[in-house]
């Protein structure tokens, strides 16, 4: 998994400086649905925040209310110093990329493109300029005289992509703009899209229910359940360090064990760690990621499963008393871990993340 | 075909097919025959109609006079121009007005998309006659009634015999069903929403919305409600008749008691103009499909 680059590159020479975005207090409820439950948020400018979360967490929501196509209950959206939070989504400055295909069909790639300018009223030199450069940026130039339903689906969002970026909007809004297409295409395309973004230098919002996207390409990421943030985080820190279980479990995979907590410690699989995160002394669960888990040969558990994927190998492993946990090690090291394979599990030596035992 | 062809056929998995295909072919006797008759069932009238007006009776052979006296018959003319001038406010009143609010149903008000369309339905409820003398009593009655303020002077003005606007309102609630019919097909087969958003976020108005993304999008469609209201008006006749307005149905009534054959005559020739019509709206929507395949 790439980490998300550093922001000095952000400083290319091209950029104008990104308009940051504040969000204060944002609620929306649909009946007794509530959407957005008071949500503070603060976008820096330039900055790649990722908007992750379960369908109905409220993440959509959000990216809607920053464009101007649902109206808050309560709170305020600013974008720079101007606060948008009335003014009508035509009026906004903020270019947006949809989940679906949302290129007019009557018009070709390039009138798509240059759609925004011609609203503006620019002269149709500049409108066939401007068209061109953003179709060579997001690597479609010699399609512009193509249709939408010519191209291919990474292709249109390419198109929607340059379409937004055409009339140089104050901020970028991506509604998982990715989740239509392939996983290949997928991957290449949020690569691209970030380096478009880091080209630009602008500030974007990305509504994603992949954490992989997410955490591959953001700079923060803010993980929403039910209308409010949990954490907003960098990638490493949000998967190293995540401040509730929700997050912990949301985020990559995680085995929840029971484990003992006293005295600064925890007890885990018959050996005492360090302890992170806060819980009532006595019975807590323990979250640890697969590859924090060391397996040996010989022992009480054995091998379930054992999926090889390239350089990771995960094996599934059921302890003596039937609870399963993954466990993710170097290929290299696991070949002899066939299924069946009797296996000691113990947690790495480094601090436990504990949260309150839940009851069953 | 080959045997070589007929075994790569049948390993490639087409060989399932001829079974059904042999099928089709005895169904497809059946299709040719209920179309023949189907055929038979429209063209003899129309042959019968066609011969009626060719045929020239002092000496047997055949003659075009009919139809070279169409344009100046008695009446034929204003009574024509009329329909037709009918017919294109017609088109622009209930586009005008089902246009907006179909887009508008499917984008803000799901929920009343189940009332609208009973509502459009209506007109097809309650029969012509029906709604022609509710108009007819109205319009006999409302002007005694207002008379000395500007609505009873309103009333008069829409029964213009010259262009009797009372008919292009009743020709927009009879078409009713059919526009609703042919916009809401259209809206259904394109993400409205979506579109509608992504213009307005290149900052679009809502008018340039409507013309520039809604209109292209549902154009099909539109040209579809034009035409089905175009025939509707160029052939309505209980209205204009109980009114007492001379349209292109009532002139023809009235002349074929005096000149039968030239009646008919302009009967062939408006159903050739509609089929015309109709190609050329089709040949419209073609042509756009291949400039865009490319």
């Amino acid at each position: 998994m790439t980490a998300a680059s550093p922001r000095t590159a952000a400083a290319a020479p091209d950029t104008r400086p990104g308009v940051p975005i504040r969000i204060e207090g944002l609620t929306r409820r649909y009946g007794s649905v509530v959407a957005l439950d008071g949500l503070d948020l603060d976008i820096a400018g330039g900055e790649f925040l990722a908007l992750l979360g379960p369908s109905g967490c409220g993440k959509t929501t959000a990216l809607r209310a920053i464009a101007g196509f649902d109206r808050p209950d309560a709170g305020r959206v600013l974008l720079g110093d101007r606060d948008v939070t009335g003014v009508p989504a035509n009026k906004r400055d903020a270019g947006m990329v949809f989940q679906a295909y949302s290129l007019f069909p009557n018009l070709t790639v390039a009138e798509n493109v240059a759609f925004g300018l011609r609203v503006r009223r620019r002269d149709r030199a500049e409108q066939r300029t401007r068209a061109a450069e953003l179709l060579e940026l997001v690597g479609l130039a010699d399609r512009g005289d193509r249709y939408p339903h010519q191209l291919s689906g990474g292709q249109q969002q390419r198109v929607a992509l340059a379409r937004a970026l055409a009339v140089a909007p104050k901020v970028l809004l991506l509604d998982e703009p990715l989740s239509a297409l392939d996983a290949q295409v997928r991957v290449q395309l949020r690569e691209e899209i970030r380096r478009i973004q880091l080209e630009l230098g602008i500030t974007t919002v990305f509504v994603t229910h992949d954490q992989a996207e997410a955490l591959s390409v953001a700079d923060r990421v803010g993980v929403m359940r039910a209308g409010r943030l949990e954490q907003v985080a960098g990638p490493d820190e949000l998967y190293e360090r995540p401040a509730t279980a929700f997050v912990a479990e949301f985020v990559g995979t995680m085995n929840r064990l029971p484990a003992t907590l006293s005295a600064g410690a925890v007890e885990l699989l018959g050996v005492r760690r360090p302890v992170a995160g806060s819980a009532p002394a006595g019975a807590v669960e323990a979250l640890v990621r697969p590859e924090a888990l060391v397996v040996t040969a010989g022992g009480p558990a054995h091998v379930v499963t054992r999926t090889f994927s390239g350089a990771v190998t995960r094996l599934l492993v059921a302890l003596p008393d039937g609870t399963e946990v993954r466990a993710d090690l170097a290929s290299a090291d696991s070949q002899h871990l066939t299924a069946g394979t009797a296996v000691s599990v113990v947690p790495a030596e480094r601090p436990v993340l504990v949260v309150p035992a839940e009851p069953a | 075909m080959t045997a070589l062809a007929e075994g790569v056929a049948g390993a490639g998995g087409v060989a399932p097919d001829t079974p059904v295909r042999s099928g089709r072919r005895g169904g497809g006797a059946w299709r040719f025959a209920v179309l023949g008759l189907l055929g038979l069932y429209f063209l003899i009238p129309i042959a019968a109609s066609f011969w009626f007006t060719v045929r020239d009776r002092r000496d047997g052979g055949v003659t075009a006079e009919f139809y070279t006296g169409i344009p100046g018959a008695d009446g034929f003319a204003e009574a024509f121009t009329r329909s037709l001038i009918l017919a294109a406010l017609t088109v622009l009143l209930a586009l005008a007005l089902m246009i907006p609010t179909v887009v508008l149903v499917d984008l803000r008000l799901p929920r009343l998309r189940t009332a609208v369309e009973l509502l459009t339905l209506m007109p097809l409820v309650v029969p012509p006659i029906a709604l022609v003398v509710g108009v007819r009593s109205v319009l006999s009655w409302a002007p005694d009634y207002f008379l000395g303020t500007p609505l009873a002077d309103a009333f008069f003005a829409i029964q213009e015999p010259d262009l009797p606007w009372i008919l292009v309102f009743a020709y927009v609630v009879l078409a009713l069903p059919f526009v609703y019919r042919a916009l809401d097909a259209g809206v259904h087969g394109a993400d409205l929403r979506t579109l509608t958003e992504a213009a307005r976020n290149l900052g679009a108005s809502w008018p340039r919305v409507l013309v520039s993304v809604v209109l292209p999008v549902l154009r099909t469609s539109v040209l579809n409600a034009a035409f089905l209201t175009l025939a509707l008006v160029l052939g309505e006749f209980t209205f204009a008749n109980i009114l007492g307005f001379e349209t292109f149905p009532t002139w023809i009534l009235r002349i074929s008691g005096s000149a039968p054959q030239l009646s008919v005559a302009v009967s062939v020739l408006s159903l050739l103009v509609t089929w015309l019509l109709l190609l050329m709206i089709s040949a419209l929507d073609r042509r756009r499909g291949t400039e865009e395949t490319a």
